[in-house]
């Protein structure tokens, strides 16, 4: 018999989508409340796990066709990138620096370079959770 | 950022752009990429080089981990120079060799190689270039990495992966053994830099660690420079591309130890210790490498073992002139530096011919398929400049007039016998070994070079046995030996060019404060020196003409060293011991492990804490704040949820129930105003229950299991010591911080986080800034485990395999 989630596919696209935009919204709230790379990378990988627990695997892989392996490796020389970008300017290595710009529309906005650290660390941590459940899930045998 | 630390750096941003080259320009070779960078590098280097007067010394520091006194300081002296010269100048020959040498094939995966050779420039030129300990370990253990992939580049050949993993086994450990040497001299000095070691090297000698010190550093030293006992690793790097022979086997990688040697020369020089072992270990692996090359029969196998036997010759030569640094400049220590210089001087002419050499052997095997030399034969005529370039190079290597190799080994006897009148040390008593031991391994080093040049060129020659039709190589593959030949003819003719250039400013570095005549001469009179060469002529053509008579010798019939032996039953024992105390450790039972975790960490704990009498229970409650209800409901919970935890038969809803207990963490972290902890145990949950019902998802039906009441009662015991030992901890920090008056170091965040960073989410900055390297760390370890699962998973063996 095959049977049909109308509800789950229905509820999973809607609430994919709040999750998915709020896991960006708690990486960007990570420098003055709670939040930051590895919680908003849990929240992502929390939202993507949904998107495959309720439709096929096959399916996402085919609308989305990420290679989780090349995530953690990009996550990780980002990293360290952020790292060696300090030493280029004589300080010390994972130095980092802030400041305050005026940027339109936005106003006077703090840019930091724990920013892109925080992006590494959040797309290591999606591309580790999925990366271990997908390849669990996935297993043949 | 000075030119310099971009000079050693450049390889490495070029290997980030050449996978992306090797695929666009998929026609072009990529060694046309590489080319420019090692010839630019030359050139610039070749800049520093000064006419006399003494080289300026550059130094250039930038910060990297101050805090523990690690820089990234570029220190360029005579010492320094000499091998970047050599690691971009050879490598440019090199890279132009290897272009025609390794065909633009599609099996070729010429995009590994090229980044593997960058990696491996690059590391070399931060081994000489820098000046701080930790930052020359980095880079000496990425050569060893680059090597053993090099090595390993055919890795579809079983013997290539054998070479490559042996090569790795003993180079890393002996990097290990140095990294504990370098921190032995941080104990000593205080300092990471080599520079400030070198300042404080009477300290160094008089300190206790001294010895230890040394030994560990020497340990490095060694196994990179395949000194006897360690030479074994040698002979099967030989399987690698021949281009990567001739850079890393003649001019680069083997000659760390060297630099090690002579960069430490001026802490540990003129400690009786450091001039036995190093002179010892040269001349024992000089005679050893020469009597092993003889029983070769592979080309390649040869120049191994030739290699070794040379790398011994200099670096006894670096060992006998320490004892200069025993006396005074103004003191007789003039008179002892002598070997120095000649091992200095043999060090370049080595890389010439020997890189020569490599790259002609390399052209042997290419256009006839072989390189052994029973098959071998009559090609003198099929390939005359090959046979021209092999014929120089060898009797430069065998030391024969009028080529630099000759010059270098009179200055090399000369070295000998000046020790024999060494009044240090005990020198008269075993003095007389050194020259008689040199003089033997002349005579067979005499002797391998006159089997390969008879065996190869003249004889018949025996197009049956050859794979291809031999014919003489193209141009672009002959370019770089003829230049590396060339060398050797002109430094022959005309040594002294080196003198004030490379040589003195080189010895200024290994003995500073001594003045020298850095002059070479071809003709010294009729001494002992002539007299030795003429004798090592003599018996080494006699040895040749009957060959055959005693070759026949069970010691020379074996090709393998014998020393192997020991290696491979040491790396059997390694495998079967470690399975042993695996099969022990892993049961396949979780609870197993789980038990093993639990008894190791309450039994740490309590030796710790008893140690260091740190049990007290000595509270003050009227310092504690209040306790919230909710707190104690929570708490209530989570012990009635724990307690149904055993009872639960069914898998799934143990799972959900294990999810009940982390959500009530949550609520507790909530509860103490630690949202962010909350959040992330929450998601962290939720992760792990999907985790887990996936995992579950492939195991059978939880079955009841019989526990033996014994096996019971142990479980027992476990939990409660567990749950006793954390709870004492708490209890006993509570008390400690409340009677030692420890500050908190939260004070120091709350009141700097948005000094320093600009964030006001006080974890949030400590994890991004204040301690950006755990969390880079804590990264690189959740992915290597994510990447572990992936490998156990998809990779694992089909069936009933077993690794």
């Amino acid at each position: 018999m095959k049977t049909n989630y109308l509800m789950l596919h229905t509820i999973t696209r809607i609430v994919a989508l709040i999750i998915l935009s709020f896991s960006v919204y708690l990486f960007f709230a990570g420098h003055y409340t709670p939040g930051g790379g590895f919680i908003g990378g849990l929240m992502f990988s929390c939202g993507l796990l949904l998107l495959y627990l309720s439709f096929d695997l096959s399916k996402i892989q085919t609308v989305l066709p990420i290679d989780f392996e090349k995530v953690i490796a990009i996550g990780l020389l980002i990293g360290i990138g952020t790292g060696l970008n300090s030493m280029l300017f004589g300080d010390p290595f994972l130095t980092m620096y802030f400041d305050y710009f005026s940027i339109w529309p936005f106003g006077e906005v703090a840019l930091t370079t724990t920013t892109p650290f925080a992006i590494a660390i959040f797309l290591v941590v999606v591309g580790v959770a999925l990366l271990t459940i997908l390849t669990i899930a996935g297993d043949e045998a | 950022m000075s030119l310099l630390h971009y000079l050693v750096l450049s390889p490495f941003i070029l290997a980030i752009f050449i996978p992306f080259l090797y695929k666009w320009f998929r026609n072009v070779h990529t060694g046309w990429f590489i080319l420019p960078l090692p010839v630019i590098l030359f050139g610039y280097l070749l800049t520093f080089v000064t006419t006399g007067q003494g080289m300026d010394v550059v130094m250039e520091t930038v910060p990297w981990v101050p805090s523990l006194g690690i820089n990234f300081t570029v220190y360029l002296d005579g010492l320094s120079l000499l091998f970047a010269l050599l690691i971009t100048g050879i490598g440019a020959l090199v890279v132009l060799y290897s272009i025609f040498y390794i065909a633009n094939k599609k099996d070729e995966p010429l995009n590994n190689f090229y980044v593997y050779l960058l990696m491996f420039m690059g590391a070399m030129l931060g081994v000489v270039l820098t000046d701080n300990l930790i930052v020359v370990y980095v880079f000496w253990e990425l050569t060893s990495l680059a090597s053993s992939l090099l090595i390993a580049y055919w890795f579809h050949k079983e013997k290539s992966r054998y070479g490559a993993q042996k090569s790795m086994l003993i180079t890393v450990s002996g990097g290990f053994a140095m990294l504990a040497g370098f921190s032995l001299l941080y104990v000593i000095t205080g300092t990471f830099s080599i520079q400030g070691i070198i300042e404080q090297s009477a300290q160094v000698i008089s300190s206790p660690l001294a010895v230890p010190a040394m030994l560990l550093v020497l340990a490095g030293a060694f196994t990179k420079s395949a000194q006897f006992p360690f030479h074994i690793w040698l002979p099967d790097a030989m399987e690698a591309p021949t281009p990567v022979s001739a850079y890393l086997h003649s001019a680069t990688m083997v000659k760390a130890g060297i630099y090690l040697v002579a960069r430490f020369t001026p802490v540990f020089g003129g400690m009786p210790e450091w001039f036995w072992i190093v002179s010892a270990a040269g001349i024992i692996t000089l005679t050893w490498g020469s009597i092993s090359a003889v029983r070769q029969k592979d080309l390649k196998g040869i120049l191994a073992f030739s290699t070794v036997s040379q790398l011994g010759l200099i670096m006894s030569l670096l060992g006998l002139g320490s004892a200069a640094l025993y006396f005074d400049a103004a003191d007789e220590g003039q008179f002892y530096t002598f070997a120095v210089m000649a091992a200095v001087f043999h060090l370049i002419n080595h890389a010439t011919f020997k890189g020569g050499l490599f790259m002609a052997v390399g052209i042997i095997d290419h256009e006839t398929g072989t390189r052994d030399i029973r098959k071998l034969g009559g090609l003198m005529s099929v390939m005359p400049i090959t046979f021209t370039i092999s014929l120089i190079g060898l009797a430069s290597m065998a030391g024969l007039p009028p080529f630099n190799g000759f010059l270098s080994k009179e200055m090399f006897f000369t070295g000998v016998l000046d020790a024999t009148e060494l009044p240090i040390f005990n020198m008269q008593t075993f003095g007389l070994v050194f020259p008689v031991l040199a003089w033997i391994a002349s005579i067979f080093t005499f002797l391998y070079c006159l089997i390969m040049l008879m065996k190869t060129f003249f004889g018949k020659y025996q197009p049956e046995k050859l794979e291809k039709e031999a014919h003489e190589a193209p141009i672009g593959m002959l370019i770089s030996p003829i230049i590396l030949i060339s060398l050797v003819v002109i430094i022959g003719f005309f040594p002294n060019i080196l003198a004030y250039t490379i040589i003195e400013p080189v010895m200024n570095s290994i003995l500073p404060g001594f003045e020298f005549e850095p002059n070479i001469y071809h003709w010294h009179g009729l001494n002992t020196e002539i007299f030795m060469t003429v004798g090592v002529i003599l018996f080494g053509s006699l040895l040749f003409l009957n060959l055959n008579r005693w070759q026949e010798t069970y010691f020379f019939l074996r090709e393998r060293d014998p020393l192997n032996q020991v290696y491979d039953k040491g790396l059997d024992g390694l495998i079967t011991s470690a399975q042993g105390i695996t099969n022990i450790q892993m049961t396949g039972l979780l609870r197993d492990y789980f038990a093993y975790m639990s008894i190791f960490m309450v039994g740490s704990l309590i030796v710790t804490m008893f140690w260091f009498d740190a049990f007290t229970f000595d509270v003050d409650f009227g310092m504690m704040g209040s306790v919230t209800p909710y707190a104690v409901i929570i708490v209530v919970l989570l012990a009635v949820v724990s307690l149904s935890l055993p009872f639960i038969q069914h898998r799934v809803s143990a799972i959900a129930v294990l999810g009940v207990v982390g959500f009530l963490i949550a609520l507790l972290f909530v509860n103490f105003r630690a949202p962010d902890l909350a959040l992330t145990q929450l998601l962290v949950e939720t992760v792990m229950v999907v985790l887990f019902l996936l995992c579950f998802y492939f195991l059978p039906e939880l079955k009841k299991e019989d526990f033996k009441p014994k096996f019971r009662w142990l479980n027992l015991v476990i939990a409660i010591s567990v749950g006793l030992t954390v709870s004492l901890i708490g209890v006993s920090t509570l008390a400690m911080s409340q009677t030692d008056g420890y500050e908190s170091i939260s004070m120091y965040f709350i009141e700097n986080t948005y000094e320093l960073t600009g964030g006001e989410n006080m974890v949030n900055m400590i994890l991004d800034d204040f301690r950006a390297l755990d969390t880079i760390l804590e990264v690189l370890v959740l992915g290597i485990a994510a990447l572990g699962v992936v490998a156990l998973i998809k990779m694992r063996f089909k069936g009933g395999e077993d690794v």
